[in-house]
Order: structure tokens, then C-alpha cells, then sequence
């Protein structure tokens, strides 16, 4: 596995009004690394990804893809693939839709049989049956909502990819179905990816490292095998869901 | 000193509204200009502009219409009520076709599709928000304005002239109808008078107010849907703010209209 860092954060600071979420971040994703940011609710786990994607811009503080600013943004994107907490599937449009949206865009867009093979190619691929193709989202449970989510993340074969809160709202089976799936992608695809969960389990399924948020910094990083002897008071408290700690339940 | 806070406080409120209406205005005058500078510039969404067409036009024409018809009957049967007064009666015909086609047929329409249209899209770009959906298309590399904005804009701009026109004809056959059948009138004599008396002009006027009605509505609908604040009562404000918006800049914006195309 390559050392190259993939995206570099230097001292990112975002605030909403009197609300400090970020206060200087600073985190090294390497390529073809998988990386969990955990931390509390609230801690601005979701903001971070969005500062990277462009769509919240940070107050300071420098965002680095391969080694340099982001100067195009839709060039990035073209390579870059994202699982939403609650799917964010597009109600108007059948799941094959969904899943080629981004293939039936552009001057290279394929055909409406082209896109429908391939999305039912991706959605076998994250265990959904050919029929789903043509149903719409709101005739899914939630855990085929978010294997579709999945299908449509994966299916440009991206080089980076964020899931946000994947197993959020699933049972134990379909969660661990799903980190799985996760895993399994991440290294199919040899793709840099960027999870952010609270679910330990999801950590130790999906991660090669760890970094904690917590009150708008990055309060711990290292590999996953090093979480449980981290020596951090607050990870500790973190890892095992402790009420009793430094971070406080009341937030 | 009671007297001098409450004072100050009274005025800080006012300040804080006109400070907030201010920069709703801005915002607003922002992403109309964004809208429109999108509208010039690739990737274009045919089939989008398709279905908000069919959508925003089609699926309008019945509560426009009859909104239209009974309209033109009522205003049949007023104008005639008012004519007899001074032996008149005979102007129902080309009063009610100038009545729809100048002034009631572009407004009632605005107004009809603003609750209709301007809701709709308003709640579905807001929920758009509020579920990610809206930065979902930003990461499949789909520019939001110009896949959820500009197509509704540019449908809603050229729906609305043709929803008038249909709903103008319908509205002078209703007054047509009460006309005939109601207050007995010569059918043959209120179509001559009716076909006399409308000028090019009355018609043309009426559709260029509608295409900025149907502007301004879908302008409405799509600002306060991206707007929307969270959860299902920020999505509710923002229905509202679309329609009661859309509404009154239609009323407004109807009064300029007919200054600038009939000074007096």
C-alpha cells in the first residue's frame, strides 16, 4: 500500500455563528487507505466531509488532494463516489436510475440499456436481486435504501469515497452486512475512503485508521489495532460508551 | 429609563426586521442572477425542462380553466348587472374579453399556479434539502442550479403564456355561455363583438405578464425550497413563503406591468 497521502487537512476551521465546529483540524488520509473519523454528536464529523467536498466552505485552514489545493472541483468529484447517512436516493427516479445517475450525465452518457445493465450489475453486487432496479425508493426498507446508496457510490468506480454514518438505523445483521460490503469495495476498488460512524463495530470492520473528533480537533489518530490502548481518556470512554468520563453526556 | 429601553428595543426590532428583509432581497436578487447565468451555460437538461413542462403546464390547465370559466361567467353576470344601470348592457361581451385577456386571465392563473406549482416545487426542493439529496447531486458531479432550477424556471416561463392563452379562451367562453344562455343574448352577435373589440395588443400584453408570472413563481418556488430550514415544519415554512412570496410579487409586479404596457 502506498504512503502517499491521498487528502491532507491543515488546520481547518469552520464556525456557524457563535457555534466553533471546527477549530483546526489537521488529518492525513493516505491512498487506497480506509480512514474513520468517530467522535460524539455533534462533534462536526458530517461538516468535515463537507469541507472537503466544497460544498461547506472552511473559515481557514488548507484542504490538499494529492499534494495540492483543490483547484478543480468537478474533476475530483468525477472520481469520487458517496454513501449518504439516510441514502439520499432521488424519490422521482427508479433505483437503476439512481444507481447510473452519474453515468447518464455528460457527453459520454450511456445508453438507457447500457446504464440499466450496469446498475443491476452494482446492485448484485451489494446483494440486491435484478427486480430492485425498477422499483422506486420509497418501495425499499432502509437497508436496501442504503445498499442502493452503495450501488450508486461504487458504480463509477471511484478512486475516493465517503460514507456518512453507513449502518446508521440498520439491525446488527444488515449493519454487518453492510461493513462488510464496505470493506470488501474498498479494497476491490483500491479506493480511499473517508467513513465517519459512531458504531464500533463498523470501526473495526472498516478501518485501517482512527482519528477522533472531539471538541473541533482531532483528539487521537492512529491505526485500528492501536484504538483499545490508545491511553486517551477520551477514546477510552469513546470505544466502550462510557456515561462516566472526560467528555460530557450533556452537549 | 424604562421608557427609553423599551424605546430602544421597539427600534432594534425594526432594525433587525428591515436588516433581514434587506438581506432576504439580496439573496434573493442573487440567485435569480445565478439562475439566469445558468441558463446560457452547459450542461443543459432537455428532458428535465420536459417534465417540468408537462408538469407545470399540463398538469395545470384544469384548475386554471376553471378557475378561468366560472370567472368569465361571474364577471358576465356582474357587468351586465353594472351596464343596466346606464343601458350598457350591450359592452358585456368586450368587456369581459378585455377584462380576462388584459387583467384576470394572466393574474387568476398567476395566482392559481403559484398555490399549485410554486408549493410543490417548494416542498420537493425543500425536502430535496433537508434529506441530502441536494448535495447528492453535487457529488455525482450535477450542478443543482441547473438540474432542479433552471429547468423549472424556464418551464414555468414559457408554460405560463400558453396555460393563459387556453385559460383566456375558456374564460371569455364562459362569460360567453352566461351571456347566451343566461341573459340571453345573440351568440352570433357576442362573438362579433367580442373578435371587434380585442385588439393584438390586449392579447399580447396578457402573455407577456404571464411569462413573468410563471417567472416568478418558479423563482419562489426554488429559492424558498433551497432556502428550506430543517425538518418537516421548515419545509412547511418554506411552502408557505413560496405561495404568500410568489403571490404578492405577482400583484405587485402586475400593477408595474400595466403601467409600463398601457401608460396612460
Amino acid at each position: 500500500m502506498s504512503t502517499d497521502p491521498k487528502i491532507t487537512l491543515k488546520g481547518v476551521q469552520k464556525s456557524f455563528g457563535s457555534n466553533h465546529v471546527l477549530r483546526g483540524v489537521d488529518l492525513r488520509v493516505d491512498k487506497g487507505s480506509s480512514l474513520v473519523v468517530i467522535g460524539g454528536s455533534g462533534t462536526g464529523k458530517s461538516v468535515l466531509l463537507k469541507c472537503i467536498l466544497g460544498i461547506v466552505q472552511p473559515d481557514a485552514g488548507e484542504i490538499l488532494i494529492d499534494g495540492a489545493t483543490l483547484k478543480n472541483r468537478e474533476e475530483f468529484l468525477s472520481h469520487f463516489g458517496m454513501l449518504f447517512q439516510g441514502g439520499a436516493l432521488f424519490d422521482s427516479l427508479p433505483v437503476w436510475h439512481n444507481v447510473a445517475f452519474r453515468l447518464r450525465q455528460g457527453k459520454a452518457k450511456l445508453s438507457k440499456a447500457d446504464a440499466q445493465e450496469l446498475a443491476i450489475e452494482k446492485l448484485r453486487r451489494v446483494g440486491l436481486k435484478p427486480e430492485t432496479a425498477f422499483q422506486f425508493p420509497a418501495e425499499l426498507s432502509g437497508g436496501m435504501q442504503k445498499r442502493v446508496g452503495l450501488a450508486r457510490a461504487i458504480a463509477s468506480e471511484p478512486s475516493v469515497i465517503f460514507f456518512d454514518e453507513p449502518t446508521t438505523g440498520l439491525d446488527p445483521i444488515m449493519a454487518g452486512v453492510i461493513n462488510e460490503l464496505i470493506r470488501e469495495i474498498v479494497v476491490d476498488l483500491g479506493a480511499t475512503a473517508i467513513t465517519i460512524t459512531h458504531d464500533m463495530s463498523s470501526v473495526r470492520a472498516i478501518a485501517d485508521n482512527v482519528a477522533m473528533l472531539h471538541a473541533g480537533k482531532v483528539r487521537w489518530h492512529g491505526k485500528v489495532g492501536e484504538i483499545d490502548a490508545s491511553g486517551d481518556a477520551y477514546v477510552d470512554q469513546f470505544i466502550n460508551g462510557r456515561a462516566d468520563g472526560p467528555i460530557e453526556s450533556v452537549r | 429609563m424604562l421608557a427609553i429601553n423599551y424605546i430602544s428595543e421597539a427600534l432594534a426590532s425594526i432594525g433587525r426586521s428591515t436588516m433581514a428583509l434587506f438581506s432576504a432581497i439580496g439573496r434573493l436578487c442573487i440567485f435569480a442572477a445565478s439562475a439566469i447565468s445558468h441558463m446560457f451555460r452547459a450542461p443543459f437538461y432537455p428532458r428535465e425542462l420536459a417534465a417540468q413542462l408537462l408538469k407545470i403546464g399540463y398538469f395545470s390547465l384544469p384548475v386554471v380553466g376553471l378557475t378561468t370559466l366560472f370567472t368569465g361567467g361571474a364577471l358576465a353576470l356582474q357587468i351586465y348587472a353594472g351596464g343596466a344601470r346606464f343601458n350598457a348592457e350591450s359592452v358585456v361581451p368586450s368587456i369581459v374579453a378585455i377584462g380576462m385577456v388584459r387583467e384576470l386571465g394572466p393574474v387568476l392563473a398567476g395566482l392559481m399556479v403559484a398555490g399549485r406549482v410554486g408549493a410543490s416545487i417548494a416542498a420537493e426542493i425543500g425536502t430535496m434539502k433537508v434529506t441530502e439529496q441536494i448535495d447528492a447531486l453535487t457529488t455525482l458531479s450535477t450542478h443543482p442550479m441547473k438540474y432542479l432550477v433552471v429547468p423549472r424556471i424556464l418551464a414555468a416561463t414559457i408554460a405560463m403564456p400558453l396555460l393563459v392563452l387556453i385559460g383566456n379562451i375558456i374564460g371569455v367562453l364562459g362569460g360567453f355561455l352566461v351571456g347566451v344562455y343566461r341573459l340571453d343574448f345573440n351568440a352570433a352577435a357576442y362573438i362579433n363583438n367580442t373578435v371587434d373589440f380585442l385588439e393584438v395588443g390586449d392579447v399580447t400584453s396578457g402573455l407577456i405578464k404571464a411569462a413573468v408570472f410563471g417567472f416568478i413563481v418558479a423563482l419562489m418556488g426554488t429559492f424558498s425550497g433551497f432556502h428550506s430550514g430543517r425538518g418537516a415544519q421548515g419545509v412547511g415554512q418554506a411552502t408557505t413563503n413560496a405561495v404568500v412570496a410568489a403571490s404578492v410579487m405577482i400583484l405587485a409586479s402586475n400593477y408595474i406591468l400595466t403601467e409600463l404596457l398601457f401608460p396612460s
